[in-house]
């Protein structure tokens, strides 16, 4: 059998479009939005020859994709590795990487560990979190927000919510980085994330174990969960390695995409003020608008199809969130950022059995965030271009030359 | 179609046409029914979306769903037997006429 990419040359069905590009192209990854309007274009499913891969980004194909775990298993990789095929490079996740029934018993002992009611009695600490931060920012007045307040904020609050002893802030973000970045093609981006991964994973593995948690985290109820027996110690220590793979960078990009949103509209940004209720929805509209995770790919578990069109077994299908996010046949008016849009059904935290199990975190997070810079900032202004940075999986800014002006 | 009513708890009523197949929160999301979040957008990881059916329908509503207890137990209002997740419960011809009431609060 040929690979591709770790995964089966496919020949695809003859109705489907052949597009010739490089959905992992530096280009894209910084500024995606016309390739996306293309991608919509050429049909509800299209060929990627590159990467001989099925790729969808309208939001009904790819809300169904997602939706259908029994066709379009996560089992096999949720990047272009078929770990049916070719080895995964770190022992696969537990609840990402894994279909049910194993997923069930993982999955819930994490939604327990991270209800609303955990986010909610967490919520007092991530205020007073960003009350500080925000009154710091304040005083410098000028800073590069991504470093100063994007990665600062997640950094200060996540680990402390999930009990770790030992922290390493560049480490914690730098993790997430690379886990995504490996979810890609064997690009330049994935091969600088293998060659980090050694150092970042043995401190990770090392932070994640029992002896290193507080009794009172969100690690602590993992370990609880257990001793009662739901799962093996070692399972709720690879669960614990699954909250700083996915908590820590994601919720970093959401507060960087956010400020970004901000402060290109400044009139959204008058209607937040002047409207606190809408905090938590302007946050779905960030989501939805810039989709921090904005690929995931899945593997057809046997023949299929999508949209009528025979899909073989051991395909994988890309799914472009960012791009069913920004479709006009189901947002009519996709390109405005509106803090009242209330987008409910946006695909950014997924949807369907593995829809984001961290959602309730990250929503306490910036609910935070947001009504510290409400309660405090008039303005935010540009001081210099905001840069993207590129990332097979994540959609973040590297750079926010930003002035924050007090109320 | 398959109609459903909407009871505030006012007592308003809004009667809205679903579809078959949709759930009874997509359904109040895609009408706009007031005091139905869904904040997670039926993932079942928030219980904003939490009503309770009107007990003649209870039997054809159905049992909760694995996991839903769970998430029950986060609603900020207080949760009867009635209880259930809107985003769980999917219409079928069989729920034409349903009456769900909308609770005090949901976050
Ligand atoms: C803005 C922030 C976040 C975004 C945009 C985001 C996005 C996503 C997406 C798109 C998925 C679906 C993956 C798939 O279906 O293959 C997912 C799953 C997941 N997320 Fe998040 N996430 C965020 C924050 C968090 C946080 C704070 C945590 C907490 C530790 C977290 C933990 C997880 C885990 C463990 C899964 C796997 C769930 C499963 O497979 O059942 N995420 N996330
Ligand atoms: S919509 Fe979130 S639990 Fe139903």
């Amino acid at each position: 059998m040929t690979l591709v990419e770790g995964h089966k040359q496919i020949a695809p069905d003859t109705a489907v479009p052949v597009w010739d590009t490089d959905p992992y192209d530096l280009e894209v990854l910084v500024d995606p939005y016309d390739w996306w309007a293309d991608l919509r274009a050429k049909g509800d499913v299209v060929y990627i020859p590159r990467y001989s891969a099925l790729m969808v980004g309208r939001y009904e194909t790819t809300k169904k994709v997602f939706s259908d775990h029994e066709n379009f298993l996560s089992s096999r990789g949720v990047g272009l590795d078929d770990f049916a095929l070719s080895k995964p490079w770190r022992p696969p996740s537990i609840i990402l990487e894994v279909d049910p029934p194993d997923h069930t018993k993982t999955r819930k002992v994490m939604s327990r560990a991270m209800s609303p009611k955990v986010a909610k009695a967490l919520g007092e600490d991530f205020r007073q979190t960003a009350d500080a931060l925000v009154d710091e920012i304040l005083e410098k007045g000028e800073i590069e927000a991504v470093v100063e307040f994007a990665e600062a904020f997640p950094t200060t609050v996540f680990p402390k919510a999930v009990g770790m002893t030992i922290v390493n802030k560049r480490h914690l973000v730098d993790y997430g980085a690379m886990v995504f970045n490996s979810i890609g093609p064997d690009n330049e981006l994935r091969k600088d994330a293998t060659t980090r991964v050694p150092e970042v994973a043995r401190w990770i593995m090392e932070a994640c174990d029992r002896s290193r948690l507080t009794d009172d985290g969100m690690g602590a109820l993992l370990f609880e969960a257990a001793d009662a027996g739901d799962i093996t110690a070692e399972e709720a220590s690879l669960l614990v390695r699954s909250f700083l793979s996915a908590g820590v960078d994601t919720t970093v990009t959401g507060i960087g995409n956010a400020l970004w949103c901000l402060a290109n509209n400044p009139a959204e940004w008058e209607a937040l003020k002047a409207d606190p209720s809408l905090t938590r929805p302007a946050f779905e509209e960030v989501l939805r608008y810039t989709s921090p995770v904005h690929t995931f790919c899945r593997t057809s578990g046997r023949d299929t199809e999508i949209s009528g069109i025979p899909v073989e077994e051991g395909t994988k299908v890309i799914c472009s969130l960012g791009s069913a996010n920004m479709d006009p046949e189901k947002w009519g008016d996709p390109e405005n950022f509106r803090v009242a849009r209330k987008p409910v059904g946006h695909l950014a935290f997924g949807v369907g059995i593995h829809g984001c199990v961290g959602q309730n975190i990250a929503r306490a997070e910036l609910d935070a965030v947001l009504g510290a810079l409400i309660a405090k900032v008039d303005r935010i202004e540009w001081t210099g271009d905001p840069v993207w940075r590129p990332n097979n999986a994540i959609h973040a800014l590297d750079r926010l030359p930003l002035r924050f002006i007090a109320k | 179609m398959v109609k459903v009513t909407y009871v505030q708890p006012d007592g308003t009523e809004v009667e809205v046409e679903g579809n078959e197949g949709d759930s009874v929160m997509a359904t109040a999301i895609a009408n706009d029914v007031d005091g139905i979040v869904a904040e997670c957008g039926g993932s079942m990881m928030c219980a904003t979306c939490h009503c309770y059916v009107n007990e003649a329908w209870t039997d054809r509503t159905g049992e909760r769903h694995e996991g839903e207890e769970d998430m029950l137990e986060c609603a900020a209002a207080e949760v009867r037997d009635t209880s259930r997740l809107s985003c769980q419960i999917v219409l079928t011809p069989d729920l034409d006429g349903l009456r769900v009431q909308v609770p005090e609060a949901q976050v």
